[in-house]
């Protein structure tokens, strides 16, 4: 943290808990309701995410809809370029995700390459009737052409900015996105 | 982007785990976690090592092992070829060094060695360039295998720390026992060996070299309070050799039989690394028993190699790019 010169915060507690009710909404009207829904949030922070929109759509839609988590490790790909070998996790979809609609769930969107290896990683698992996204940050800089189907906050930011998210379920401390300028 | 939480590799072979940290063996079984659930899809196999050459090189008749190291080369998406020693140059008198040179020049980025000789593994280590990994040698090691039995252990009894493992059989000429004692130790285990005499040797060895170690010569007496047995191959040349009066005799005080399956305590586990003697170590109806976790160790063997291929392979690939 001390090479890092300012934080600012870009949404809050209560910013985050209302992006993540209208990004609820807006699943439920653009599939017109939820019942061929399945949530996969891609670890880490994907999957409280992920569970957060379920329980709203709980709420609103009188649906439990079904959570998934992902691990994209085995389908990076930057894997031979970084300096350590990369823990691979547990893929625990107990839904058959063929037919079904299924919405990517992540915390930021950046270069699009999570993205990316999540698709390939859902195709092995069956075939979507529909694979949408949703993010809580779309913080801009694609390298691939990927978008979002449902965005918390559009937030421009430079290429050697760093946002961060901490959400109370993984992180210590209050919800908030913190965009971490370098220094000058 | 939040990258996830890594481990430094500094790993180049597996020849033993006589030089695995705790931290070490426990990401390789974390790993395992993940890579079972890829073996449980319909579609099992994940593009990770593509382009990574595996040669799988039996000087040793195998089944299970050079099987699993297949399936898992092949899960990963790796290219995998088979050598063995019978039909190849080997019977024209290619040395192993040579033999390894050959399949080096031809592109092999792990080589998957079964030989009936201790330290040929190791000896392959210090000329090869990418890595090793021991598959069984001689009396020696069996590191896969014993961290397959970890895996099975950890997954059933939730941890290994303070748990107690019992190794009845032929211990002396055993690498699986000599692997997993290593690897139980370092996990914080407490480990009895139970074998007759003849197929233990010198007490003092053993406990000079794990001085935690209880040796127990009633295996009775050894299961009391046992958490999981481990039941040893009994190779049929012992009794040739002169080690056994009789494979009877044997059974009649080391097999694990139903009676002292009941005589020992209830959720008592029972591993065997195959191919198992039925009615030798171990009778057919315990074999098949509710507690027998041997047919999982099969499959979970399959996951443990995965973690291990995969953490090699990065490692190779990155100090080559």
């Amino acid at each position: 943290m001390s090479a890092i010169a300012s934080e600012k915060e870009i949404l809050n507690g209560d910013e985050i808990r209302r992006a993540i009710t209208r990004i609820a909404h807006e699943i439920a009207e653009r599939n017109e309701g939820v019942q061929q829904v399945v949530l996969v949030g891609i670890r880490r922070r994907g999957v409280p995410l992920a569970n957060r929109i379920a329980a709203v759509l709980s709420d609103v839609e009188g649906v439990q809809v079904p959570v998934g988590e992902l691990d994209i490790t085995l389908y990076r790909d930057d894997l031979t370029l970084r300096a350590d070998v990369p823990l691979v996790r547990t893929t625990r979809i107990d839904t058959n995700v063929t037919d079904r609609v299924v919405i990517l769930v992540d915390d930021v969107l950046y270069t699009g390459r999570t993205v990316r290896a999540a698709l390939d990683a859902i195709v092995d698992l069956g075939r979507p009737a529909r694979i949408q996204l949703a993010v809580l940050v779309d913080r801009g800089h694609r390298e691939l052409p990927i978008r979002a189907d449902f965005v918390g906050k559009n937030v421009p930011t430079s290429r050697d900015e760093v946002v961060e998210v901490h959400l109370s379920e993984v992180d210590a401390g209050e919800d908030r996105v913190l965009i971490a300028h370098p220094p000058r | 982007m939040t990258l996830p939480e890594s481990m430094r590799p500094t790993r180049r072979h597996v020849l033993d785990l006589d030089d695995f940290t705790r931290h070490e063996i426990e990401t390789v079984l974390d790993t395992a976690i993940g890579m079972k659930e890829i073996l449980s899809r319909e579609i099992a196999q994940v593009p990770t090592l593509r382009g990574v050459s595996v040669v799988n090189m039996f000087y040793e008749e195998s089944t299970r092992t050079r099987i699993s190291f297949e399936l898992a080369a092949k899960a990963l998406s790796a290219n995998v070829v088979n050598f063995t020693a019978r039909g190849s140059s080997v019977e024209k008198g290619e040395s192993l060094l040579d033999t390894m040179r050959t399949l080096q020049a031809l592109g092999a980025d792990i080589l998957v060695l079964r030989h009936s000789y201790a330290g040929t593994a190791h000896l392959l280590a210090q000329h090869f360039r990418g890595a090793i990994i021991n598959a069984g040698d001689g009396s020696h090691a069996h590191p896969t295998q014993a961290l397959l039995d970890l895996f099975t252990l950890r997954d059933k009894l939730g941890t290994l720390e303070r748990r107690h493992i019992v190794i009845v059989g032929d211990i002396l000429h055993s690498r699986v026992a000599r692997s997993n004692l290593w690897g139980l130790t370092t996990m914080g285990a407490h480990i009895t060996l139970c074998a007759p005499p003849t197929l233990l040797g010198n007490e003092q060895f053993w406990l000079d070299t794990w001085p935690d170690l209880r040796i127990v010569y009633s295996l009775e007496a050894a299961l009391q309070d046992a958490d999981a047995v481990i039941v040893l191959r009994l190779q049929r040349e012992r009794q040739e050799a002169g080690l056994l009066p009789s494979l009877r005799e044997y059974a009649q005080f080391f097999a694990l039989t139903s009676a002292r399956l009941q005589a020992a305590h209830a959720g008592m586990l029972v591993l065997h690394p195959g191919p198992m003697n039925e009615g030798i170590e171990i009778a057919p109806d315990v074999a098949i028993s509710a507690q027998s976790v041997i047919e999982e160790q099969v499959t979970n063997g399959v996951a443990v190699r995965m973690a291990l291929l995969y953490h090699l392979a990065l490692h190779l690939r990155r100090k080559g790019a």
